[in-house]
C-alpha cells in the first residue's frame, strides 16, 4: 500500500473528469478535446514526418523544444551569472545595499509581461528580446535569495572564521558562499519556474519560434489539441529542469542531507 | 615575537561596555580589572547575564569595550587574532567542512604549509580523540565530538591562549567530565594561558588556577579565587576535602550576591 504509485491518483482523476467531460459534452462540443485525441496529436507532432503530412505540425515538437529550452538555458545563465554575484555583494556590503537594493526592490514588482513591448521596442522581434524577458525573470529571485542567504550566515561562523585568521576575501568565499549556497539553490529553482513561464510569454509575441509560437499559433488556427500538447510540453519541461537543479543541489550540499538524518 | 612579553597574559584595566537596547542604555559591565598571568588558567563564574560573554568577546577582539582597556601579551587588542583562539559554546564548526577540513582551516588560511601544518593536525586529532573520524561532516558527530572538532581547530594553531566560552556548557554531564578531562590533559601538555568561562563551580575548580566571581548586572568581579589544588588534576579531585572547602566558599559569595540582587529586586 505505501510503496504505491499514489501520486498517480490525482492525475488520473483529473484525466476521468476531462475525459468525462469531453464525451457527455458537458463542455461546448468541438472546442475542447479529448485526452486520447491530444495524445494522439502529440504523438504525430513528435514522431510524425514533417514534410509528407498535411499537419504543418508533425514532426517539430524536438525542434521547437530545442528552442524554447536553448532559451530557457541561455536566459537562465544570464540570470545566474548577474544574479548570485550581485546578491552576494548586496549581502554582505552594506553600501551596495543601500545603492542597489531599492532599485532592485522596486522593479521587482514589475510583471515580466509588462516588458514585453518595452523589450520588443528595443530588442525587436529577435532572440534577444526573449533573452531579455527570461533573463529579467529569473534574475530577481535568484538575487534576492543570494542576498537573503548570504545575510543569513551565522555569526559565530564568522567569528570562527576571523579568530582562526580568516580575512574578509576568505571569508566570503569559505565561509559565506557555503553558508549561502542552500539558499542560492532556492533562488535557482525559483528562477527557472519563471523561466518557463517568461520563455513562453516572449515566444508567443516576441519571436516566431519555439512552444510559446506553437501555443499561440495553434490557439489562431483553432487547434486547441496541439495547445494542450504544449502545456503538457512546458510543464514536462519545467518538471525535468526543476529535477535537474534539485539533483544538483543534492550533489553540492551532501553536508546538509546528512543533518537532517542525524 | 610577542613570546619574549614578559607582563601578564590579558590585561583588563577598568573595562566598562554599555549596550543600547529598545532606546535606553544597558550596562553589561562596569569597571572590570582583571590580570591573567602566562600559563594561567583563568575561570570566570558567574550567573548568566552578567556579562561574562561579553568579557570574553572583547579579549577575543569580537566586541570593543566602552572604557578602559584591553590588553593582551601586553598590546592593545583590537580584532580577533590566531593567538588567542576561541572556542564557542556551540561548536561553531563549518558544516560544509568534514573534521579534517575544519581542523585544517586555521594552518591552512593563515598560510602554514602543509608539510608543517599535516602532521600537526594529525597530531591533534589524536590526542582529542578523534582519530577516524576525519571524513566524517559537523552533522554526524555528538555534541561532545563537535566540541572536540572545536578544540582540535585551535590547538592546532598553538595558539598563545585559549579563550573558552562556556564550552561544556550545553554538554550531558557525562560527556561533560569527559571533555573536562581531556581539556585539563591537553593543558598540562601544552600549558596555553587560558580564560574560561562558566556558570558550573565545580567546573571551575576543577579547572582552573583561579576563579574570578562575578557579580549580576551591571557584571562587576566580586572576588578572585586562588585554587591551590595540585596538579595534574582529574575528577578525583573533587572528593578531595580542599575542593569542598572552595566550592562552599564560592558558594557563599554566590548567595550573598543574589541576595543582594534580590534585596536591590
Amino acid at each position: 500500500m505505501r510503496r504505491a504509485p499514489w501520486f498517480l491518483l490525482v492525475p488520473l482523476v483529473l484525466l476521468g473528469i476531462w475525459d468525462a467531460a469531453v464525451r457527455w459534452q458537458w463542455v461546448v462540443p468541438g472546442i475542447i478535446p479529448a485526452p486520447a485525441q491530444v495524445a494522439e496529436s502529440w504523438y504525430r507532432w513528435i514522431f510524425g514526418t514533417p514534410t509528407r503530412s498535411l499537419s504543418p505540425y508533425s514532426g517539430t515538437w524536438v525542434a521547437n523544444v530545442l528552442y524554447s529550452s536553448r532559451r530557457v538555458l541561455q536566459g537562465f545563465a544570464l540570470a545566474a551569472v548577474l544574479g548570485i554575484p550581485l546578491g552576494i555583494l548586496i549581502g554582505w556590503n552594506r553600501w551596495v545595499a543601500r545603492v542597489v537594493d531599492p532599485s532592485i526592490q522596486l522593479l521587482r514588482p514589475v510583471p515580466i509581461t509588462a516588458w514585453l513591448p518595452f523589450s520588443i521596442a528595443v530588442f525587436g522581434i529577435y532572440d534577444t528580446s526573449a533573452l531579455f524577458l527570461i533573463g529579467l525573470g529569473a534574475f530577481y529571485p535568484i538575487v534576492v535569495n543570494t542576498t537573503h542567504g548570504v545575510r543569513d550566515t551565522h555569526l559565530l561562523l564568522l567569528r570562527a572564521a576571523r579568530m582562526l585568521g580568516a580575512r574578509r576575501l576568505t571569508i566570503l568565499v569559505k565561509v559565506v558562499f557555503p553558508s549561502a549556497l542552500p539558499s542560492i539553490f532556492t533562488g535557482l529553482r525559483l528562477g527557472i519556474g519563471v523561466a518557463w513561464t517568461a520563455v513562453i510569454v516572449a515566444e508567443m509575441i516576441a519571436v516566431k519560434s519555439g512552444l510559446g509560437y506553437v501555443l499561440w499559433d495553434a490557439y489562431y488556427v483553432g487547434r486547441m489539441d496541439i495547445c494542450v500538447a504544449t502545456m503538457f510540453s512546458v510543464g514536462l519541461l519545467g518538471f525535468v529542469s526543476d529535477r535537474l537543479i534539485l539533483v544538483a543541489s543534492h550533489l553540492a550540499l551532501r553536508w546538509r542531507a546528512l543533518e537532517a538524518h542525524g | 615575537m610577542a613570546e619574549a612579553h614578559a607582563g601578564p597574559a590579558i590585561e583588563l584595566e577598568g573595562v566598562g561596555k554599555e549596550f543600547t537596547a529598545r532606546g535606553g542604555r544597558v550596562v553589561a559591565l562596569e569597571a572590570i580589572d582583571l590580570t591573567i598571568a602566562p600559563k594561567e588558567f583563568a575561570a570566570i563564574l558567574g550567573p548568566s547575564g552578567c556579562g561574562k560573554s561579553t568579557l570574553l568577546n572583547m579579549v577575543a577582539g569580537f566586541d570593543v569595550p566602552t572604557r578602559g582597556h584591553v590588553r593582551a601579551s601586553g598590546a592593545t587588542v583590537d580584532g580577533p587574532d590566531p593567538r588567542r583562539a576561541v572556542v564557542f559554546q556551540e561548536a561553531a564548526l563549518f558544516p560544509w567542512y568534514t573534521v579534517l577540513d575544519n581542523t585544517k582551516f586555521g594552518p591552512k588560511t593563515c598560510g602554514v604549509p602543509a608539510t608543517i601544518y599535516e602532521p600537526r593536525v594529525t597530531a591533534v586529532l589524536e590526542q582529542v580523540g578523534l582519530t577516524g573520524f576525519e571524513r566524517h561532516y559537523p552533522a554526524e558527530l555528538s555534541g561532545g565530538m563537535k566540541q572536540r572538532v572545536a578544540i582540535a581547530r585551535v590547538l592546532v594553531m598553538e595558539p598563545e591562549m585559549l579563550l573558552m566560552d562556556e564550552p561544556f556548557g550545553s554538554l550531558d554531564a557525562q560527556t561533560r567530565s569527559v571533555m573536562q578531562e581531556l581539556l585539563l590533559s591537553v593543558w598540562e601538555r601544552s600549558h596555553q594561558t587560558v580564560l574560561f568561562i562558566t556558570h558550573d563551580i565545580e567546573e571551575a575548580l576543577l579547572l582552573a588556577d583561579s576563579v574570578s566571581v562575578m557579580t549580576a548586572r551591571p557584571g562587576r568581579i566580586k572576588k578572585r579565587l586562588t585554587v591551590e589544588l595540585p596538579r595534574p588534576r582529574s575528577l578525583e579531585v573533587t572528593m578531595s576535602p580542599r575542593f569542598n572547602e572552595l566550592k562552599r566558599e564560592v558558594l557563599a559569595l554566590i548567595r550573598e550576591e543574589s541576595l543582594r540582587v534580590a534585596r536591590e529586586g
